[in-house]
């Protein structure tokens, strides 16, 4: 291979300008390539945080109950009309070892009981319908990473604490420290002091969840030791309908993952991932197409010293693998800068992109994957547009290539 | 005693076979070189010399007829075998030198050894240096062949034709668009060559003054052969 790669190299450092200029739209290119697939996974993770706020990746939550209407034997007719039952407020079945049994599965990142139900808060004059939601702090941060979405005080309940949002307090007018009631229709309530408060960033989500701690929510809401749900964070965002399916199937609880919950924010994504997908499959194609045209003129170029290497004794094989080389190396080096400009643009924007709250609409990442695959898909892909000039050049014929 | 180095037979050579403009170009020849002979080829333009040395050379294939390459029969080879024949038996230098310009003249000349030993050894090195200083350009090795006279092209491709000792270098008007001075100088070489080293060569030239020094002339006309002959001291 040792003639391959030097007469390959050759033939490039020879191309001057026309080789500084495919490498150049190959960067071009490939950096673009790069930048959306970065930005694209980005944005969409940071997306779906944010439109997500406190939902969980995947929720475990009994099964809904079914009108089973008793038949009589004799009267083999169907009924014509069941009226479906109303969905008490029940306990996930058995959910401590439920809960066991999911922190040991491989995928799930966390596992939260949850106990939450409908509930009043009362101040004053004032009374807001809210989510009252039980939740064991350690546990429920690392499902929804609520901590980092605390504006003031502190994410720590003991019995009598409670952590509300923003527009909520603003609604009620208190701060920290205030005390509000809080009640549901099958208990009284009590006084619990505001311990934190969180923002979601949504007005309405930062109106609805009161956070207590587990055995209040159950004292409150008429659920002895149980919670209503049971909430998971995976480790794989997008495939987390595939474990949510495995689950479904291995209990006999109901299993729904992030995605199906919001089938809108999923469908959107797909299309943005399907668009994107189309413009880096026509970049590819037009990188592939100019690294073509480019070494079919320098064939042409080049037919004289094909025609004096074969007849010195290059087989046809050889020659094929120098063209070959040379759509490699226009691929592998194109790639290579084209990697390290995309990821400097996806920085860039990271920075020019704002939020309305004034942060970064996303975050980059340093993907080494994304990077190994580009420079590995870009040396292909160079290889790839490089088999028709190679073919032609090999093909040849020595004795008229002299001649030309 | 050693077969010869081309042994060609009865070859006939049609362009475009089996078509309505089909004509045959080389009618019937037989021509056989061995080894350390100094030959040239002479014929008027058109007459087949060209053709005939491809199919000496294995850039062509013969309609019909048998060609033994060192005893062995090589006219239906497969392309692989063809360029195989051509890295280990033959050498080749063409009128317009054909260098390859993005390698200096000593990797020109290293080329050959670089296919034969997929690599660049000290002893290729060392070969092609002496070859240059040979062929008087021991001063021009990392010279590009842009940098360099015609004379001097034509005296690396010399040296290249040479680097892995052929058994026979086939040369298409090498001095062909040369002046005489130079010309002289670069057949001189040749002849050196083929003295020092037993290295055949068959020539093909227009020039008669150079026909008249070498061994053996062979004449073409209209694709056969009219004369071949040791020349006439």
């Amino acid at each position: 291979m040792r003639f391959e790669w030097t007469v390959a190299l050759r033939f490039l450092r020879e191309g001057g300008l026309q080789t500084v200029l495919i490498i150049a739209g190959t960067t071009v290119g490939i950096s673009v390539i790069v930048f959306i697939s970065g930005f694209l996974g980005d944005l969409q993770r940071d997306l779906i945080q944010r439109t997500l706020g406190v939902q969980p990746n995947i929720i475990v939550r009994p099964a809904e109950e079914i009108a089973r209407p008793l038949r009589d034997g004799r009267d083999a007719g169907a009924l014509a009309q069941v009226q479906a039952r109303a969905q008490r407020l029940r306990s996930v079945d058995q959910w401590q070892t439920l809960q066991v049994e999911l922190e040991a599965l491989p995928g799930i990142r966390a596992v939260s009981p949850v106990a939450s139900g409908p509930g009043l808060v009362t101040r004053g004059d004032v009374n807001k319908s809210i989510t009252i939601t039980g939740i064991v702090p350690e546990r429920y941060v690392a499902v929804t990473r609520l901590n980092e979405k605390i504006v003031a005080g502190e994410l720590r309940l003991n019995p009598g604490d409670v952590v509300i949002g923003t527009d909520l307090a603003r609604d009620l007018g208190v701060a920290l420290g205030d005390k509000i009631r809080l009640s549901t229709p099958t208990s009284p309530g009590d006084a619990y002091q505001v311990r934190g408060i969180y923002d979601l960033g949504q007005r309405n989500l930062n109106r609805a969840y009161a956070y207590v701690t587990l055995p209040t929510a159950q004292a409150l809401l008429n659920l002895p030791g149980g919670v209503s749900s049971i909430e998971l964070a995976v480790d794989d965002l997008f495939g987390a309908e595939a474990l949510a399916a495995r689950l479904q199937a291995q209990t006999p609880h109901e299993v729904e993952s992030w995605m199906k919950a919001n089938s809108q924010l999923r469908t959107a994504l797909n299309n943005q991932t399907v668009m994107t997908l189309l413009v880096r499959f026509f970049l590819a194609l037009v990188v592939a197409i100019g690294v073509a045209s480019v070494l079919i003129v320098s064939v042409v170029q080049k037919t004289k010293e094909i025609g004096i290497l074969r007849a010195m004794g290059a087989a046809r094989g050889r020659i094929l693998r120098v063209f070959l080389m040379q759509g490699a190396l226009i691929g592998a080096g194109g790639a290579v800068l084209g990697s390290a400009c995309g990821y400097l643009l996806t920085s860039i924007m990271s920075n020019f992109l704002r939020a309305d709250d004034g942060t970064p609409l996303f975050t980059a990442t340093f993907s080494p994957t994304l990077y190994l695959y580009t420079v590995l898909g870009a040396t292909v892909l160079g290889l790839v547009a490089a088999v028709m000039p190679a073919r032609r050049a090999a093909n040849l014929d020595p004795a008229q290539a002299i001649r030309v | 005693m050693n077969p010869p180095i081309i042994d060609l037979r009865d070859i006939h050579k049609t362009y475009n076979e089996g078509t309505p403009v089909a004509f045959e170009v080389l009618h019937g020849i037989n021509i056989a070189v061995s080894a350390g002979e100094f030959a040239c080829l002479i014929g008027p333009s058109g007459s087949g010399k060209s053709t005939l040395l491809n199919l000496i050379g294995l850039l062509e294939w013969p309609s019909s007829g048998s060609y033994h390459l060192k005893g062995r029969p090589i006219e239906q080879a497969k392309d692989d075998e063809r360029t195989r024949a051509r890295l280990e038996t033959l050498g080749f230098v063409f009128q317009f030198h054909h260098l390859l310009p993005a390698f200096s003249a000593l990797e020109n000349v290293m080329i050959p050894g670089l296919m034969r030993y997929g690599a660049y050894t000290a002893r290729q090195r060392a070969n092609a240096s002496e070859l240059l200083a040979a062929v008087g350009l021991a001063d021009a090795l990392h010279k590009r062949p842009t940098e360099l006279s015609g004379g001097m092209q034509q005296r690396v491709a010399i040296a290249r034709s040479l680097a892995l000792a052929p058994d026979l270098v086939l040369a298409d008007e090498p001095t062909g668009n040369l002046d005489t001075h130079t010309a002289d100088g670069v057949f001189e070489l040749m002849r050196r060559f083929n003295e020092l080293k037993n290295t055949a060569f068959l020539i093909v030239t227009h020039d008669p003054r150079l026909a008249a020094r070498c061994d053996r002339v062979i004449e073409l006309r209209d694709g056969a052969i009219v004369s071949d002959a040791p020349r006439q001291s």
